[in-house]
């Protein structure tokens, strides 16, 4: 850590090891899966070198990295952890846990294709499968946004009791480098301020029986005040959800004010103002977007780009204020619900559906386990988008980008 | 090579963006020269750098290729690149296979580690710069397992034959990519690397 504000080029991986370094982060547990390897790779360097000073507990398995942070969290530290793909999979057990116990655990997700047939490279099918367990889910578009979104995440985190994936592509940015400013290590403690002690706080000398069965009913505890049950738990929970709506971008504000960059807080865009055609996706694909929009832009489409920052909680309002009056919606989706269709165009429907003024919303499918997607796929994608529109179409099958459906 | 290289660089000049494709074989390093390529050209003024390596299998030996972007803007293209204005070859036995030539824009800048003259490679259409990065690396005795390392030096190739980064920025970036006689024997080899190519030119 610097105590000046320094630009150098590194890796998306570097970027978020970077942030929990500067997040003074106390326990990182972590089993090593591609593309995610490095992020605890230099964490681990650093804590042996002593220039970070925290535990880092080598463990066996994913679920039992997760494990060491739910327990670790559950006594106090501020905790940190990291996986990808199948290993995501593996503790998914435990990613419901540390979200229904409450516990502020950040968690980055290099995003990568589910096996099998056995792949490492990027698509977001391994956080996207598990959007309902009740974490927030932040996307990133490049590596500055990864390092600022995981230094907003423990705040938001720590405000509402929340875990937070911050999820970034795999390979596209955890292993391409680009110039990432890193703050000043005081203006990074004075945005995130050590965690204070939490609810659930272990001390011998107010024990607590952490983690009971709950079932349906409510119920008296040991001391005969009434408890909520199963469903009231989870109610509140869903309501951290959804304040999470608010305090997302509250927070992107309070990094503005002290850091000198926001992202944008749910939703983020790019050419949209007068746009008819808006593309929308998570992550570096509505980076490359962008590119994609500026082509149509020079060839007279009015076509504009929505990133979807925050998916989970689902940021319904913000979309539908952004989209409505457009003409037509196309959502870029690396993630599949088999059966069905992509899960941002999913969600967006639903979001859409009654409003007076919705836009038509097609789906796209692309860059499963790393297919590559171009700009000029994308561009493609959106003409043809136009083309069917203007003839007239209204339901759409999902359009797969550079398929090779005869092999 | 067609045209010296002050008229490479005049042109390389003029453009406002560059893609780069590196081509190399697994053990090589590209994916490291690609690195220190884009930390260098930020040191040179490229508010835009990227590199990223190609993602298929990880084989020693096998062909690989990685990609860099440099503009005056932030680069928003994630993809590989497909058309390049220069290529840079590791290993000279990659050019008789075709890929380094692929999609190579017209006019554009084909750099190749080659102890032998440009006009031996039979790659037409494009300006050719050779330069012996591996006996740079010999001569700077950065030799690493029996095998000369020539994913650093051959950046003083790419500062000679380019004039888009400096060789100063090139030893900056190397310096921040290693350290202590690793460091020193990498700076050594590239500029080596870049004296034999500013003749060569």
């Amino acid at each position: 850590m610097s105590d000046v504000t320094a630009t150098s080029v590194m890796t998306g991986n570097e970027a978020a090891a970077a942030a929990a370094r500067l997040a003074r982060v106390q326990v990182i547990a972590a089993y090593p899966i591609t593309p995610q390897s490095p992020v605890v790779e230099q964490l681990s360097a650093w804590v042996e070198s002593g220039e970070l000073d925290a535990e880092f507990v080598a463990v066996e398995s994913e679920h039992s990295a997760l494990t060491v942070c739910i327990g670790a969290s559950t006594v106090g530290a501020r905790t940190f952890t990291a996986t990808s793909a199948n290993g995501l999979a593996y503790m998914t057990e435990q990613v419901w846990w540390a979200a229904g116990a409450r516990l502020p655990i950040v968690m980055c997700i290099a995003n990568r294709a589910m096996a099998a047939p056995w792949n490492v490279l990027n698509d977001q099918q391994d956080s996207m499968s598990v959007r309902d367990a009740g974490w927030i889910q932040l996307y990133c578009r490049d590596n500055q946004e990864i390092l600022d979104t995981t230094l907003q995440a423990w705040r938001i985190a720590e405000r509402l009791q929340l875990p937070v994936m911050v999820c970034y592509d795999g390979f596209l940015l955890s292993h391409t480098v680009m110039p990432v400013t890193v703050p000043a290590a005081v203006e990074v403690d004075a945005f995130l301020p050590p965690r204070a002690a939490p609810l659930t706080v272990v001390d011998p000398d107010d024990p607590r029986n952490i983690g009971p069965v709950v079932l349906a009913d409510t119920r008296a505890d040991a001391e005969g005040i009434l408890r909520p049950g199963y469903m009231e738990i989870r109610a509140s929970h869903h309501a951290g959800l959804l304040e999470a709506l608010d305090v997302i971008p509250e927070v992107d504000a309070e990094y503005g004010a002290a850091i000198g960059r926001s992202w944008g807080g749910l939703t983020w865009e790019h050419m949209l103002d007068d746009a008819e055609l808006v593309l929308v996706a998570a992550g570096s694909l509505a980076t490359q977007l962008t590119v994609a929009a500026e082509t149509l832009r020079s060839e007279g489409i009015k076509a504009g780009v929505l990133g979807v920052r925050a998916y989970r909680p689902f940021p319904v309002a913000a979309l539908r204020a952004k989209l409505a009056g457009r003409k037509g919606a196309l959502v870029f989706d690396k993630a599949l619900s088999y059966g069905y269709e992509g899960p941002i165009c999913t969600d967006l429907r639903a979001a859409m559906c009654g409003e007076p003024d919705a836009p038509l919303v097609w789906g796209a499918m692309c860059g499963l386990g790393g297919r590559e997607v171009s700009p000029d796929q994308l561009a493609d994608a959106a003409r043809r988008a136009l083309a069917d529109g203007h003839a007239g179409v209204r339901d759409r099958p999902t359009d797969w980008i550079n398929l090779h459906p005869e092999l | 090579m067609t045209g010296g290289r002050a008229a490479i660089i005049v042109r390389m000049r003029e453009q406002n963006t560059y893609a780069i494709r590196w081509h190399g074989r697994g053990g090589q390093g590209a994916v490291t020269s690609a690195k220190v390529l884009a930390d260098a050209a930020f040191r040179s003024g490229f508010a835009g750098v990227m590199s990223q390596p190609s993602f298929g299998a990880e084989r020693r030996g096998a062909p690989v290729t990685a990609s860099t972007r440099l503009a005056r803007e932030p680069i928003r293209d994630l993809s590989q690149v497909t058309e390049p204005d220069i290529v840079i070859v590791l290993d000279e036995s990659l050019v008789a296979l075709g890929g380094p030539t692929a999609g190579l824009r017209p006019g554009g800048l084909v750099i190749v580690n080659s102890p032998g003259s440009a006009s031996d490679l039979g790659i037409e259409d494009a300006t050719v710069v050779t330069s012996d990065v591996t006996g740079a690396a010999e001569a700077a005795d950065l030799i690493v397992g029996g095998q000369p390392m020539v994913s650093t030096a051959i950046l003083g190739a790419v500062a000679a034959a380019t004039g888009l980064v400096t060789m100063e920025a090139v030893e900056q970036a190397i310096e921040h990519a290693f350290t202590g006689s690793a460091a020193r024997k990498n700076i050594e080899a590239a500029r080596i690397a870049f004296e034999c190519t500013a003749k060569g030119a």
